[in-house]
């Protein structure tokens, strides 16, 4: 397989509201960020990659827009895809995998605060027996959690304490929207009390990925990806146990993360009680520094949430802080999808 | 190439398995997720494969508006015989159809997977498409009418630069028509068709006639991509992938030439490269070009450089793209006779491919060995192609 890494990494700050700024007003400084780290213009990138969703947009062909954003001129090798930006980074990894192209950009951001998120969420369910329904994310959510509490797999102390740590943790990112000392608060739905949920809010992020000596070149430690992989499970939650995660599983297995102990993991876990999942379905070890950056407990910018974690693992490995870490991006109603990306430093 | 001293050798794609709904206006009798499994299994089918020979789903459509479903693949996972399996969901405007093909070729490409099943639709009667497009966005300019109302202009600006006569566009809706009916897949299906009965067709966007627009329909369009082991084993005929690329710009901008657009040149040019193509006009055998208006036929022969600037009508007017002619264009009646929006474009692809098997029925062209398939979307600002071959490709 060939050598691909991410070299650089940069997000917005995600804030509840952004009424004063576009989607392109939002995504430009991120991807001007991320190219100033290398050096790189548009010109000079072989593929580019983004994910979005028309529904937090609110209108059709919205990412027709925010590729002005990139500054398309000369024309550019460019696809999108409608998820979060994991996805995409996944499609441009495998772009450079061909051979064909030697750098990738890649982008994801969404705005949550013009509508109701819960609501806008319904809208993913089956057509035809479910949405009609309305059920939000946060009470199916409270489907899992209760699920869990009642294998005996958790109880709402415990979910505090990731509430708790995760908002602790925060406190070092800049970027991050929630952090600190937070209440938990009165139930959103039982048994996710307000510090269970994740902050609706509003975020960009972009990476850059590169091959071989290329990726060298432009960062000094490369955070190299061993293996990728994503699993999608059956849509019906009637027919999956909520309390396990066997896509998480079989993605993390084929990206190779039980070869070896990662010493750091960043898991998209917009609700506590799905960290609970993830560690077991991961198998991660009680040493393993899960979530540095507050995860999506503090941020969880739809469509760039799961992109974000990767970008925050790798920076770890740039900063020298992590030698391996595994990153991990969901989507769908109580993690229906799940993508796992395993990264490394070279050794020091 | 690479820089890096990468070996750069990709693993050859190869098409297996077609497979496409009857294209309507409406699909009443089935869900969403029963229209794409129905294309899914001819896909199936046609390559003698079953679900559990799939590694991977790759997924397109157009805007989820149109449908009213956020991102359709999470409720489409259990119909498309995704679960425990990785699927990915390409959304790029009216070219989906094409990248979501190259996005599982790709998949093929880089050995990450073996066998791939690609799928597109569009079930455009559970909405309304023209009003899907129009959500009112403050500061940006309205539709104008529909997709017809944005390309028109463009179509006039073609007119005054080459000097085409009015009724160029008229003769290719024709052909259209009369190839759909040699399709039985085709959703209009014409029969009495006449070149006088377009040109007396309503007036919609000058200069752009009723019968010179595309439907719109509900369809879905699956394809299996796989590499040489799971060729060896097709029991028909496989089409080689031979080149495939995707160019984007931005929509609007005042150096932008929407006549012809540089992206749809640049991405001719590297697919042409990838193939070997020196001579597109001599060396291509037929086209599956993306015309939802009429007027876009020989627009796009010079875009793709089948003609010289100013030389596309020419070669309409004179039949060199009639199913007979010398450089058949849109043998399965094209987008003017079907359009499920997200599907468009990877039947396209698709048709192109049955023409280089030799298995494109009544609308087969003959001998045809090299097979060109194009979409494109947006304010013709994202371009997706693929060249397709009867032979392997030998670099």
């Amino acid at each position: 397989m060939r050598e691909v890494a991410i070299v650089a990494f940069a997000q917005s700050d995600h804030l509840r509201t952004t009424d004063e700024l576009s989607e392109v007003d939002m995504v430009m400084p991120v991807l001007h960020q991320v190219l100033a780290q290398t050096g790189l213009k548009t010109s000079d990138i072989g593929f580019t990659c983004s994910g979005s969703s028309d529904y937090l947009a609110g209108r059709a062909f919205s990412f027709t827009m925010t590729l002005d954003g990139v500054g398309a001129w000369p024309p550019i090798s460019e696809s999108h895809v409608e998820m979060d930006g994991a996805w995409a980074m996944y499609e441009a990894w495998v772009k450079l995998l061909t051979g064909e192209v030697d750098t990738a950009l890649v982008y994801s951001y969404g705005k949550s605060s013009p509508g109701s998120v819960r609501d806008v969420l319904t809208r993913q369910l089956d057509p035809y027996y479910v949405a009609p329904l309305w059920p939000d994310s946060v009470a199916l959510a409270a489907l899992q959690a209760q699920a869990l509490i009642d294998a005996g797999e958790t109880d709402e102390p415990a979910l505090a304490g990731i509430a708790a740590r995760s908002r602790e943790s925060a406190s070092a990112n800049s970027h991050a929207q929630v952090k600190g000392s937070v209440p938990q608060g009165d139930y959103e739905v039982q048994p996710l009390r307000k510090g269970d949920c994740p902050p609706v809010g509003d975020g960009a992020v972009a990476v850059i990925l590169a091959a071989g000596d290329k990726a060298r070149e432009l960062c000094e430690r490369p955070a190299w990806i061993r293996g990728m992989d994503h699993r999608i499970e059956a849509h019906s939650l009637g027919v999956r146990d909520l309390t396990d995660s066997p896509s998480t599983r079989l993605a993390a297995e084929r990206a190779g993360a039980f070869e070896r102990p990662v010493d750091t993991a960043e898991l998209h876990a917009p609700f506590t009680s799905q960290e609970v999942v993830l560690r077991k379905a991961l198998q991660l070890a009680d040493d393993v520094t899960v979530n540095p950056s507050g995860g999506a407990l503090a941020a969880n910018p739809i469509m760039a949430a799961g992109l974000l974690r990767i970008g925050e693992a790798a920076a770890r490995i740039h900063r020298g802080e992590s030698d391996r870490a595994l990153a991990h991006a969901t989507s769908g109603p109580c993690l229906q999808q799940n993508l796992v990306a395993v990264l490394e430093g070279d050794a020091r | 190439m690479s820089s890096t001293g990468h070996a750069t050798h990709k693993e050859p794609v190869a098409v297996v398995g077609i497979g496409q709904t009857k294209h309507v206006a409406a699909r009443k009798d089935v869900s969403i997720a029963g229209l794409v499994r129905e294309a899914a299994q001819r896909a199936l089918e046609d390559a003698q494969l079953t679900w559990a020979d799939i590694d991977a789903v790759v997924i397109g459509k157009a805007p989820d508006f149109f449908e009213g479903v956020m991102m359709p693949e999470l409720y489409l996972a259990d119909a498309l015989g995704a679960v425990g399996k990785p699927m990915l969901r390409v959304h790029t405007a009216g070219s989906v159809g094409g990248s979501t093909a190259l996005v599982a070729s790709n998949l093929v490409a880089s050995r990450v997977h073996r066998t791939v099943l690609t799928l597109a639709f569009e079930k455009q009667s559970e909405s309304n498409a023209m009003w899907g497009l129009s959500l009112p966005i403050p500061f940006t300019q309205p539709l104008l009418a529909g997709a017809g109302g944005f390309f028109a202009p463009h179509v006039r600006a073609y007119m005054r630069r080459t000097g085409a006569p009015d009724h160029v566009g008229s003769l290719v809706a024709y052909k259209d028509r009369r190839n759909a009916l040699k399709n039985p897949y085709a959703h209009l299906h014409e029969h009495g068709i006449t070149l006088e009965k377009v040109q007396s067709s309503p007036m919609l966007w000058d200069p752009v006639r009723y019968s010179e627009t595309c439907p719109s329909s509900d369809g879905a369009c699956a394809m299996i991509l796989t590499d040489r082991a799971g060729a060896a084993r097709s029991p028909q005929p496989p089409a080689w992938m031979h080149g495939g690329a995707m160019r984007s710009e931005p929509t609007m901008f005042a150096g932008k030439d929407f006549v012809s657009p540089q992206a749809g040149k640049d991405c001719a040019a590297d697919v042409y490269r990838q193939a070997g193509i020196a001579d597109p006009r001599r060396e291509i055998d037929a086209v599956e070009m993306y015309v939802p208006f009429s007027w876009y036929e020989p627009m796009w022969l010079e875009n793709l450089g089948f003609a010289d600037e100013g030389g596309g009508w020419k070669l309409t007017e004179s039949g060199v793209t009639e199913l007979d002619g010398d450089l058949p264009v849109n043998m399965s009646g094209g987008v003017l006779s079907t359009n499920p929006i997200g599907a468009s474009g990877m039947i396209r692809f698709a048709e192109a491919a049955l023409q280089v098997r030799g298995q494109a029925g009544e609308h087969q062209v003959d001998g045809a060995r090299k097979v060109l398939g194009h979409a494109y979307g947006g304010g013709s600002q994202f371009f997706s192609m693929w060249l397709v071959g009867a032979q392997q490709p030998t670099s």
